[in-house]
């Protein structure tokens, strides 16, 4: 049984092959990565995912149904919230009203979509900026926020796009425990992440994406010893290199 | 709301109904004006300022709703009251036919701003050659002043109905401020990508806000039907009310319930006065209005309403 299965996608963006044939299942409950060197096509992929970015082949499934052709507004009522790379505040509101956008989707009452909103904020630790201007917070906070307003729409899906990036060490220590309580309550997470420190600790399996192509798969262990991953960040013959030091 | 605000707003209020119940004709027709551009100015305030999509174009329901009340009486003996429920519904249609054509297309921004100008310029050439909107002669209202009519015969009644009108639109606009569905304005204004991430369909979003701009332009439009009695395609697609109504939420504050009244009210307070004191230079207002407009973009891009919250915050810093 998995909760989401990304069949063969391919995207390709005029002369350039983006995405090429990917796959991957996520299995409910769990936590899994998606990792790759930069400009992989993880992002692109993450867009066909949401919805953001229709594919040039290959499907989406998702709870048994076939989504490929759902809009993004669609995806998200039915329960896949994804956060975006690039943060997206609504710069002209408050932080409790960004969140509570996100809570309006499955509660239609003001009262009840500033509670939620609130009680996210205080979950992701925004609790004390509530009544700020979203664009008053720091590269940390607009993370954070990104996250609870993806929370409020309460997902069953998770889509994370690199939410500790551009984070210091103890930013990402604050961070890590947030999104496994957000697993413990039965969200499936799917992330893409840089940080190895949080892919080690969080993921039960890993994929590897190079060069728009899928390359390797398994749990975070396997994948840091895997030859065909090291030449992908490190460059053709490096995996010969490090063991010969080794 | 602060007290003072209230105590403002009440005073404000309470000089208006004084106008419209004591005041000499001159200041009367001088208020009907100014609130029937402020009621078409709320219509776009509501696209404009809560959802995020400007408009060059609002005459384009202004003009709808004032032809389709004027048409349905002269031409088909309809009800004056029936004739405009029917042109608000009018304007509603063509904003969402508008919205519709033009969202659908993706077009964002200037490039929105642009099309809604051209749709009113269509309009406006299209109804000088029709024969149904009497073309450039224009359409004349039969006078008859009866209440079933929609006329009357004190036009501090009539300034009273308008007054009213914008007083219902006030506390429309400040109660879906408040839902849902404004704070899918908000979001779409805010960030398009982001609200789609989180569940809005941000077509639908930009049609709702259409729909009822269109709505509340139009029902300014049927209102100047009904006191003026006389309508040709300069006065009802013609720019000026595209740019007074733009004008005045920008000028009043965007965006803030309160604005488009005190912009509206404002500007031809100030439009009247310097056609008293420049005398007969053609135009001479519109001078000034240009003026204000680089003025408020410049220095006080939130408009009076904006001066006002930072004059009372500077006065009680902690409330």
């Amino acid at each position: 049984m998995t909760l989401l299965h990304v069949e063969g996608i391919t995207k390709q963006f005029g002369g350039l092959r983006a995405v090429d044939n990917a796959s991957l299942s996520v299995p409910p409950g769990t936590i899994t990565g998606l990792i790759g060197p930069n400009g992989a096509g993880k992002t692109t992929l993450f867009g066909v995912i949401s919805g953001f970015i229709p594919p040039t082949a290959g499907r989406i499934v998702y709870n048994g149904a076939d989504i490929t052709a759902h809009p993004p507004h669609r995806r998200a009522r039915s329960g896949i919230a994804r956060t975006f790379q690039i943060v997206q505040p609504f710069a002209g509101l408050s932080v409790v009203e960004n969140i509570a956008v996100g809570a309006y989707l499955r509660h239609a009452k003001r009262a009840d979509a500033t509670r939620v909103a609130s009680d996210i904020a205080h979950r992701v630790g925004l609790g004390a900026m509530l009544h700020q201007p979203a664009s008053a917070l720091t590269v940390a906070g607009r993370k954070r926020l990104e996250l609870a307003r993806a929370l409020a729409t309460a997902p069953r899906l998770l889509l994370l796009d690199e939410v500790l990036a551009g984070l210091n060490p103890s930013e990402i220590r604050d961070i890590i425990p947030i999104i496994q309580a957000i697993r413990a309550e039965g969200v499936t997470i799917l992330m893409i992440e840089h940080v190895m420190q949080a892919v080690m600790n969080l993921c039960e399996h890993v994929y590897v994406l190079s060069q728009g192509r899928m390359i390797a798969e398994g749990t975070p262990q396997a994948i840091c010893t895997d030859e065909q991953v090291i030449e992908a960040y490190l460059g053709h013959g490096a995996a010969g290199q490090m063991q010969a030091h080794a | 709301m602060k007290i003072s605000s209230v105590i403002a707003m009440a005073a404000v209020l309470l000089a208006l109904v004084g106008v419209a119940l004591f005041g000499p004709n001159t200041a009367i027709n001088f208020l009907v004006t100014a609130l029937i551009v402020a009621l078409a100015a709320q219509g776009w305030n509501l696209l404009g300022g809560y959802c995020g999509q400007f408009s060059f174009g609002h005459a384009a329901f202004f003009g709808t709703g004032a032809y389709v009340t004027a048409i349905l009486q002269s031409r088909y003996g309809v009800n004056a009251w029936i004739g405009c429920g029917c042109g608000i519904l009018a304007g509603a249609a063509i904003g969402t036919l508008i919205g519709w054509l033009s969202f659908r297309a993706g077009l964002r921004g200037s490039y929105f701003a642009l099309i809604t100008l051209a749709f009113a310029e269509v309009l406006r050439i299209a109804a000088n050659a029709a024969p149904i909107t009497g073309g450039g002669t224009g359409l004349l209202l039969k006078l008859d002043m009866r209440a079933a009519n929609f006329q009357f015969a004190s036009r501090g009644t009539f300034c009273l109905i308008v007054l009213a009108c914008v007083l219902a639109v006030l506390a429309l606009t400040t109660w879906i401020a408040r839902t849902k569905r404004g704070a899918e304005f908000a979001a779409v204004r805010e960030n398009e990508d982001a609200a789609r991430a989180l569940g809005i369909d941000v077509l639908v979003t930009k049609l709702r806000a259409m729909a009822l701009s269109g709505a509340i332009t139009a029902a300014a439009g049927c209102l100047y039907t009904q006191y003026f009695l006389y309508l040709d395609s300069n006065i009802a697609y013609g720019s000026w009310i595209s740019v007074e109504s733009l004008l005045a939420v920008i000028v009043g504050g965007i965006a803030t319930p309160a604005g488009p009244i005190i912009g509206a009210l404002a500007l031809h307070a100030l439009g009247e006065a310097t056609r008293l004191l420049a005398g007969r230079i053609t135009g001479i207002d519109l001078v000034l209005f240009g003026l204000i407009l680089v003025a408020a973009t410049a220095f006080a891009p939130k408009g009076l309403a904006g001066l006002w919250n930072a004059a009372q915050s500077r006065r009680s810093p902690r409330a």
